[in-house]
């Protein structure tokens, strides 16, 4: 097996890769007419015997949630599209939207087709007006075509594609608080159940996959099941796409078989920039505890990096050399997390302003050792105490921080204040400099 | 001062065509509300803001009440209640972008435009606001303006950025077309489309580094003949506990569905 194994990336470098014309070339929309001549349960059986699980983080198979819609249930089936990327770190649905909308919206036919929905939504997050450009373009081209409205392709089969484009809401990318934005609500989390596929978008039987699982069909439908879970590990099938970011020479997409590791992913970026060594990692984004050098060789997929004390999540994959501060890095989410907390659940709303206010008197070297108790405690105090996941990331990288860099904290109090030069971290730093 | 009257209370700009086009974006849903956001974004290009104007068009077009319209716009941060500029500029200052230099860029562009976090420059030309993670970490340090993407940024290119969009001098997104106005850019956010898809590259340099090394190594996905043992969960139960069950509550139980 290759080491890198482009299948959603590709056609990225193709001339106008985000034109019907273009993906049509590329032998786009051939899996979707494959698709409408098969039996809706034979898709989904085949995308759940292909081992793909979903791709937003959580590790969910995706077809065996598709089996989850009631499909006796008379109400209107519907899919909706999370592409609501905004997980610190995560990277990797805005340039497949960007450069190549037709393998989402070829997705979103097929899964919409086996799921039995006539209407499908891309929830977008607003703040990324080219790929909104180039995903509305995208569906009105379907149209124009007729691979989208009534009748696709000749097969008697209607669907209608609707993009949505948010308002600015991290916590917009949990599901059920997409559809309350989706329903032009504030976006906060549901309580379940019911769950979403029983009474979702609407009160009807919803989908909700994120973008690069939807795109991820596909490949599936054209190729067979087997040939996607002929790549990975025994229980994290397919390839995936890992974004790689931070001090790192060459920082950038890289689609790989589930499994790879850093240590590979590092060679093949140029190793870390010049004269510096990994400090510490997210290997899924800023709610994934952190890992450091010793975690250098865990295969990336979700078994080996749940061994290793952290999720693969989002495969967001952010490197910090010697020269970046643990303890501001932390600080800093932790301000994210406050700042998106919707508000809705107390330990949430209140736990992330407290953990801010002892991170930052950390941080100024002030307060005592104690603190680093008090900051657990609190942590342990927020776990699991919400409607939803954002307050649990919240927690990952101050309990995981701690964990690896205790020391690190304690010398702001010893130093009083942040022993590091900010300057030395940033790529305007001059390249080989140790700091 | 006409910078001043230009964002009046009483001088609204919503017009019987604003109605009607707002009617159209909640004829997109099969219910209307889910509309809203879209509504709103309209509201913001007619009005350079959200005005309680637009809240009532919205509200009237709906059938609910202001209240309602008004919990929403100031829930997402993207709605701006006080007048915004004609370039929105946005620094990201999450913790990777802040160490790869986002804070050093923010700082200057404080100090050189004279505002602070979400103010406008005097002439009414640039708002700046330190803004969170949007999903382009591998062209760190980030600035969005106008929600479009300013890639790899430094002090100096954010500076000549601004005081390019200043003079009126035609700026480039690095993956996209020429900045258009907030305004503008807020119609498209609505839904209306203004024909520029086609400007930019598909993809930026970053975005084409693993594609670029398998190219070059001839590495490919396996050919479409390829199996390998598929292994999918048999049980909804095995399922939840391969999951990754802090990240996803909803699946975890789903279990309780059947």
């Amino acid at each position: 097996m290759d080491m890198l194994t482009p299948v959603l990336t590709n056609n990225w470098d193709q001339d106008r890769a985000w034109t019907l014309a273009a993906y049509q070339q590329q032998g786009g929309y051939a899996a979707m007419k494959k698709a409408l001549t098969m039996a809706p349960d034979d898709i989904i059986a085949a995308v759940k015997e292909s081992g793909l699980r979903g791709r937003g983080g959580a590790g969910f198979p995706t077809g065996m949630k598709w089996g989850f819609i009631p499909q006796d249930n008379p109400k209107p089936k519907y899919l909706v599209v999370n592409a609501d990327e905004s997980e610190p770190g995560t990277c990797k649905d805005i340039p497949l939207m960007m450069a190549s909308p037709h393998t989402l919206v070829e997705g979103v036919i097929i899964s919409s087709y086996a799921i039995r929905a006539n209407h499908a939504f891309i929830y977008v997050r607003g703040e990324v007006l080219h790929v909104i450009r180039r995903l509305q373009r995208a569906v009105q081209e379907a149209y124009l075509a007729g691979l989208l409205g009534k009748d696709i392709n000749g097969s008697g089969y209607d669907l209608d594609i609707v993009v949505h484009a948010g308002a600015g809401a991290y916590i917009c990318g949990e599901e059920t608080a997409l559809l309350e934005g989706l329903e032009g609500r504030r976006g906060q989390p549901r309580l379940r159940p019911p769950f979403p596929a029983v009474a979702g978008l609407y009160a009807s039987p919803t989908v909700i996959n994120n973008t690069e699982s939807i795109a991820s069909v596909p490949s599936i439908i054209a190729n067979g099941a087997d040939w996607f879970a002929s790549m990975g590990t025994e229980k994290s099938k397919g390839y995936g796409i890992f974004s790689l970011s931070g001090h790192v020479t060459r920082p950038g997409q890289y689609e790989a078989p589930l499994g790879i590791t850093l240590r590979q992913l590092i060679d093949l970026a140029g190793g870390m920039r010049e004269g510096h060594q990994l400090k510490f990692w997210t290997p899924g984004g800023s709610s994934t505890p952190l890992l450091t050098e010793e975690h250098l060789d865990v295969p990336l997929d979700f078994e080996g990096v749940g061994a290793a004390g952290s999720m693969l999540g989002t495969r967001a994959l952010q490197l910090f050399d010697e020269t970046t501060c643990v303890v501001r890095a932390v600080l800093r989410w932790t301000e994210f997390y406050k700042h998106e907390s919707c508000g809705k659940c107390t330990p949430c709303r209140e736990g992330t302003w407290w953990l801010v206010q002892t991170l930052a008197k950390l941080e100024k070297g002030e307060g005592s050792e104690a603190d680093l108790d008090l900051l657990l405690d609190q942590c342990d105090n927020i776990l699991g105490r919400s409607f939803c996941a954002l307050a649990d990331g919240a927690t990952s990288p101050i309990s995981s921080s701690i964990k690896y860099f205790r020391d690190e904290y304690l010398a702001h109090l010893r130093h009083g204040g942040c022993p590091f030069d900010a300057a030395a971290s940033t790529v305007f730093a001059s390249h080989g400099a140790p700091a | 001062m006409t910078q001043i009257r230009r964002f009046s209370e009483n001088d609204t700009q919503i017009t019987p065509e604003t109605y009607a086009e707002l009617s159209a974006i909640a004829a997109r849903y099969p219910e209307a509300r889910s509309g809203l956001l879209p509504m709103l974004h309209l509201v913001q290009s007619v009005e350079g803001r959200v005005t309680s104007e637009g809240i009532e068009a919205c509200a009237q077009v709906l059938g609910i009440s202001a209240a309602e319209v008004s919990g929403v716009a100031t829930f997402y941060t993207m709605y701006k209640r006080k007048p915004v500029g004609d370039y929105l500029v946005g620094v990201c200052t999450n913790t990777l972008c802040a160490v790869m230099g986002g804070d050093l860029i923010f700082d200057r562009l404080k100090e050189h435009l004279d505002v602070g976090n979400d103010e406008t420059t005097e002439d009414g030309a640039i708002t700046l606001e330190h803004i969170e993670c949007n999903a382009a970490c591998d062209y760190a340090p980030v600035m969005m303006v106008n929600w479009e993407f300013m890639d790899n940024q430094t002090p100096e290119s954010a500076v000549q950025v601004v005081d390019d969009l200043r003079a009126g001098k035609d700026v480039h997104s690095t993956r996209g077309p020429r900045l258009c106005t907030w305004k503008q850019a807020e119609r498209v956010l609505a839904g209306f489309s203004d024909g520029l898809a086609d400007e930019g590259p598909a993809a930026g340099p970053a975005s084409l580094v693993g594609l670029g090394i398998a190219r070059e190594r001839g590495w490919t996905a396996p050919p479409g003949e390829a199996s390998g043992p598929t292994q999918a969960p048999q049980s909804t139960t095995d399922a939840v506990e391969e999951a990754d069950t802090s990240r996803a509550e909803s699946e975890t139980m789903a279990k309780e569905i059947k």
